[in-house]
């Protein structure tokens, strides 16, 4: 059937229609071997043997997921009991990300609002400002915040001075300080899509509400959050996720007591623990939360479109 | 009642806390900065105005580090984002403008994906990646991790920007019998010159500021500016640092608002 007669384009042909295979095939190159091969080949080196030096022997192991969720003594010959290590690391993870999270939606919501409700120029100064700070390296602005925090840094020392407080704030590596990286590191992330939803709100609902004398309180409740809750779970998914998998932040503010899942993860490749089958197994276990989390939102956005 | 005449876009509260907002992103920065100026060599202490620690970025015992660095990190970024943007311009022009074709959803998450996957996972995988197939870990291997995660970030203003583009400027072009080729290169490109401006742009400081998945592949040797000031502030940070750093911000910020006012200069041609 390949060979049969020409179609007639129609009207409204695409300018390259017939080039879409071509066109798109250098991204798919690309994406498909350097990201997509890499990430299946490091769920092979998952299911392997760990070599001391770094690296794998290639004999088929379930050490690396073992290790990880069970205890087996320290000459790995008692009765498994649960492992508590590094299920608290991913749980003290998903806490710390739910903390920022929750800052950024604290402070990002109505900056949102904010800048949604301003007109013209105003708005995109407003939202110019927002964003800025974003694009500046990450690993300077976690410098930044590391310097600000410090125990006899800028912030303490002018709180000193003016007779606030007598002793310095320790915040630097608390899980406090990782809250405040993370929420300074993803921020912008929160502000944007909530500023999407709010700028197509429909004001005309707040006034009919208004006019049925609906209070302040009632309006933002019932009626606006409802309407661009959308913007708020796009926003809460856009800072949670990359927090989860943060390195930065945790490595930088928290010191050794607050490790989260990144920096598990790098010691395994980078640091002194080195095992490769370990830091892939973390890894594919913090790729697996991650696409749980993405599948649940791209379910429930199928869900209210349809 | 609306003759009660209440502004229903004001909430009490909502002001301050964007003011707070704006303080928050902006004090860490401006601190730093400010204290990059700074002439004592401790970083508590504030002495006096200085270009010191200019001076000993540009021509201290460091220097050569972070100059290498520097050049790495430019020509990185510079391949990246070249490579990036013409893969996503061709990636734009086929999910836009080539109708339907075999594998065209997928695509679109395809092109997403590294926005999806955590950068710490893109690192790992990426490293074993290069060690299975028995790739030595260097240059090279960061310029290829960098066009991956920059591919998006060109995406994004690219296809935005195509798709303000109406068709029917191609068609007439069409029309009037260029071929395919002439319609791209006369019609399409130009007016996609700001899209395609804003994209490498973003994709370029992208390049600029990754450190997780550089400090995986860079191997033994090679450093670019993130890894080599990672390095420098384990031993805590120094006033140098904040130099090079207000230096980094400095250029970062004069990118950003370049490809800001690149993609509006485009919008009011039209």
């Amino acid at each position: 059937m390949a060979a049969g007669p020409q179609p007639t384009p129609n009207s409204s042909t695409s300018t390259y229609a017939g080039f879409g295979v071509p066109l798109i095939l250098p991204a798919w190159v690309i994406i498909g071997f350097f990201l997509v091969l890499p990430v299946g080949i490091m769920m092979v080196y998952s299911f392997l043997t760990k070599e001391f030096r770094g690296g794998v022997i290639w004999e088929f192991s379930l050490s690396a997921y073992d290790q990880f969720f069970f205890y087996r003594g320290l000459f790995g010959d008692e009765a498994p009991t649960i492992e508590w290590t590094y299920i608290i690391i991913f749980w003290r993870s998903i806490w710390q990300a739910a903390v920022a999270t929750l800052f950024c939606l604290f402070i990002g919501f109505p900056t949102a609002w904010f800048i949604a409700t301003r007109t013209g120029r105003n708005r995109s100064i407003w939202l110019f400002l927002i964003t800025i700070p974003y694009w500046v390296n990450l690993l300077i602005r976690t410098i930044s915040m590391k310097f600000l925090i410090r125990d006899n840094g800028p912030m303490n020392e002018l709180l000193i001075n003016s007779g606030l407080i007598s002793e310095p704030i320790h915040i630097i590596n608390t899980n406090l300080a990782v809250q405040l990286g993370l929420f300074y590191s993803y921020l912008p992330f929160m502000v944007l899509p909530i500023y999407a939803a709010v700028e197509r709100y429909n004001f005309a609902l707040s006034e009919a509400a208004a006019d049925l004398y609906a209070s302040r309180t009632v309006i933002l409740t019932q009626i606006i959050l409802p309407t661009v809750k959308p913007g708020i779970i796009a926003g809460c998914i856009l800072v949670f996720v990359p927090s989860l998998g943060a390195f930065l932040a945790p490595d930088l503010l928290g010191g050794a007591k607050n490790f989260m899942i990144g920096s598990l993860i790098e010691e395994q490749f980078k640091g002194a623990a080195g095992n490769w089958p370990f830091g892939a197994a973390a890894s594919m276990i913090l790729l697996s939360m991650v696409l749980v989390v993405l599948t649940l939102y791209a379910r429930q956005q199928t869900r209210e479109q349809g | 009642m609306a003759s009660k005449n209440i502004d229903l876009r004001r909430f009490p509260g909502f002001l301050p806390l964007t003011y707070l907002c704006l303080f928050l992103l902006y004090t860490p920065l401006i601190i730093v900065m400010i204290y990059s100026f700074n002439d004592s060599a401790s970083i508590t202490r504030w002495d006096s105005l200085s270009l010191r620690w200019y001076r000993e970025v540009f021509f201290g015992v460091e220097a050569p580090k972070f100059r290498t660095a520097t050049y790495n990190s430019v020509t990185i970024a510079l391949l990246a984002a070249t490579s990036a943007t013409i893969i996503a311009t061709m990636a734009a022009t086929a999910m836009l403008r080539s109708g339907k074709f075999r594998g065209k959803s997928a695509s679109f998450g395809l092109i997403n994906l590294p926005l999806m996957v955590p950068e710490i996972v893109t690192a790992v995988a990426t490293l074993i990646f290069f060690s299975a197939i028995g790739f030595t870990a260097g240059y090279l291997t960061i310029v290829l991790a960098h066009i991956v995660f920059c591919i998006p970030f060109a995406y994004l203003p690219i296809a935005a920007r195509m798709q303000g583009i109406e068709e029917t400027f191609e068609q007439a072009a069409q029309d009037l019998y260029a071929t395919r080729f002439q319609t791209f290169r006369l019609i399409l490109l130009p007016l996609m010159y700001p899209g395609i401006l804003s994209g490498f742009l973003l994709a370029f400081i992208i390049s600029l500021d990754d450190f997780i998945i550089t400090n995986f592949v860079k191997g033994a040797g090679v450093e670019t500016l993130p890894t080599a000031i990672y390095g420098a502030v384990r031993q805590g940070i120094k006033p140098n640092i904040m130099a090079i750093s207000t230096l980094l911000l400095v250029v970062s910020v004069v990118f950003v608002t370049l490809s800001y006012f690149v993609g509006r200069m485009g919008d009011k041609k039209q």
